[in-house]
């Protein structure tokens, strides 16, 4: 990665572990607060939310398609070898009819390969789609899952070139810690775990942090409803040494803005200050990962 | 016997909290985590481990880099950019495929079966518990959820349960798929948030071409009544039945914490309003299954 243009616009991702902690309020209100050339993108393609808050014109859509085989009956001679060579179970040969279950199809081509007749072809299916727009400074970008569909990754995965580096880029990511959520992350300089004072919090917050740490990405804190709940997720983070970069305190009205699909930002202007602060802190942190690289 | 999943769509909205209630006032039921990638319920019915039984699921290609002649057939026949310029394996790619090991000239390439976590079968003061900690970073979500409520029909047939209360993980992709096939009945809990609205409209898309009966709680309902009505409207509208309003309380997370913290229930340090929403929410829902 280079250090000096990370050290101007980072692509910062927003994770939880948990769901429901407030990663998109965060999200939306850090991109609102930078005033300026901003990309948002939505990554949490089963629940995208960013849009209710951002309130985007949208003007371009794309399907995002996968790969699946194409059998083309005038070859096949039945063999088997695809359904043999899949380890996804994704075919079953019937008298020489190959069937496909596309849910279960992982677009290797691995049965491609080995089709002796060569009857096997790169047909492709509609998994979702990315939807892109502008919301006022902020550039727009979002994934979405088609209902029904098992794997989001795909759909991630095709938002990777929607990150540049001529803009501060903020990635709205999904909970917890599993596959789509490392989709996600790896494409960010920095993750922000946005998490909440209670056990749950804290208990996904630990798998969060292992699994930044496992990526080697930069990270730090945002401490949602800060005055509910307990001291133990800021004593984790002491102990840890992950900075704690933010902390938003439980209000009724943030509560109830948030719930109304409005911005904190417009109407806050000390919690404005406040991410912008945080903003600050990560590229504090970037500058020194990147001098370290330096030194190295 | 017959299957309950509690699912919410969006994140965060109070869906193990119900849980944790409807699992203490349930007579004779398993219950089950299948929230696998950010498990929860463990931390408020803090379960004894009975059994632990390593999970593996499918495949990871590894290197012998001693007859590996650096051809690169495995890197232009990888989809998943699995393999770098270095020839070294990323095991966070590596979907276990074997396309490599297909074209390799030299053989150097074979699968490795993946341990991709654990899964339990414990007690707790409110009845068996089947619940699993996918590893961290670890694909096949879906297929660790069929595999412990696979474990926990055994053991309901078994024990004679006559339900299995399943907490479901948020979203509406794989993992969810996997925890309401099949089911007999879900309890969407929902939010008054344009958000939570938003979610549930895709959660109960799914659940419907799924062909399984929903209902729907509003967990702090008061915070937004506008929203509330909103959600009672897309209930009757999509066919699926409202059937409680849990209102808004700070109490919740305390009686959490507590819970967590000190060896009480949870119903008990609630106040006794939310004591009786809740408990009038699980007479609905066995209600309702009874009569399915």
């Amino acid at each position: 990665m280079c250090a000096a243009a990370t050290k101007k616009h980072p692509v910062i991702a927003v994770a939880s572990g948990k769901g429901g902690t407030g990663k998109t309020t965060f999200a939306v209100n850090l991109a609102s607060a930078l005033d300026g050339q901003v990309k948002y993108i939505d990554a949490d393609v089963e629940e995208p939310n960013g849009h209710i808050f951002l309130k985007p014109e949208i003007t371009q859509e794309h399907t995002v398609r996968v790969m699946v085989p194409e059998v083309d009956p005038k070859l096949c001679n039945g063999c088997g070898e695809c359904r043999k060579v899949c380890n996804f179970n994704a075919l079953i040969v019937l008298k020489k009819n190959v069937m496909l279950f596309p849910e279960l199809c992982h677009s290797c081509g691995a049965c491609l390969l080995v089709c002796p007749q060569k009857a096997l072809l790169e047909g492709s299916r509609a998994v979702g789609k990315i939807s892109m727009g502008e919301a006022g400074d902020i550039s727009f970008v979002e994934g979405r899952l088609n209902e029904g569909e098992a794997k989001s990754p795909p759909v991630i995965k095709a938002l990777r070139r929607f990150v540049s580096r001529d803009r501060v880029t903020i990635i709205d990511v999904a909970p917890g810690s599993s596959c789509p959520v490392i989709e996600g992350v790896r494409l960010s300089d920095f993750v922000v775990l946005v998490t909440e004072p209670t056990p749950f919090g804290l208990h996904d917050l630990v798998l969060a942090v292992g699994m930044v740490k496992r990526l080697g990405l930069p990270h730090g804190v945002v401490l949602n409803r800060a005055d509910l709940g307990d001291k133990e997720v800021e004593r984790y983070c002491a102990k840890e040494g992950l900075p704690v970069l933010m902390q938003i305190p439980f209000d009724p009205q943030i509560a109830s803005l948030c719930s109304q699909g409005k911005l904190l930002v417009p109407e806050f202007p000390e919690l404005k200050s406040e991410f912008l602060a945080c903003y600050d802190a990560i590229q504090t942190i970037l500058a020194g990962q990147s001098s370290k690289g330096l030194e190295q | 016997m017959k299957e309950v999943a509690i699912i919410s769509g969006k994140g965060g909205t109070g869906k193990t909290t119900v849980t944790a209630a409807l699992a203490e006032l349930w007579k004779n039921k398993i219950l089950v985590d299948c929230d696998v990638d950010a498990a929860n319920l463990h931390l408020v019915l803090k379960p004894k481990v009975v059994s632990s039984t390593d999970f593996y699921s499918g495949y990871k290609a590894v290197l012998n880099t001693e007859l590996c002649s650096r051809c690169g057939a495995c890197r232009r026949v990888c989809r998943f950019e699995a393999i770098s310029a270095d020839f070294s394996i990323d095991d966070l790619s590596c979907t276990g495929c074997g396309a490599c090991t297909l074209v390799c000239p030299k053989e150097a390439i074979a699968l490795h079966s993946n341990l991709a976590g654990k899964w339990f079968i414990s007690e707790t003061a409110q009845g068996p518990m089947v619940h699993a900690e996918l590893g961290i970073a670890e694909d096949n979500s879906g297929k660790l959820v069929a595999q412990i409520r696979s474990v926990a029909k055994e053991l309901a047939k078994e024990q004679g349960c006559g339900t299995i209360l399943i907490d479901g993980p948020p979203g509406i992709g794989c993992p969810v798929i996997s925890a309401v096939s099949g089911v007999d009945l879900v309890l969407v809990v929902t939010e008054p948030t344009l958000s939570g609205l938003h979610d549930l409209g895709r959660i109960l898309t799914l659940t419907q071409s799924f062909g399984i009966k929903s209902l729907v709680c509003i967990n702090k309902y008061d915070l937004n009544p506008a929203l509330t009505d909103e959600i009672s409207k897309v209930c009757s509208a999509g066919d699926s039945k409202l059937i409680g309003k849990i209102p808004f309380s700070r109490s919740v997370v305390q009686g959490m914490v507590k819970a967590h913290t000190q060896d009480s229930s949870l119903l008990e340090n609630l106040p006794a309003e939310l004591q009786s929403k809740l408990k009038d929410l699980q007479a609905k829902v066995a209600q309702e299954l009874a009569a399915l």
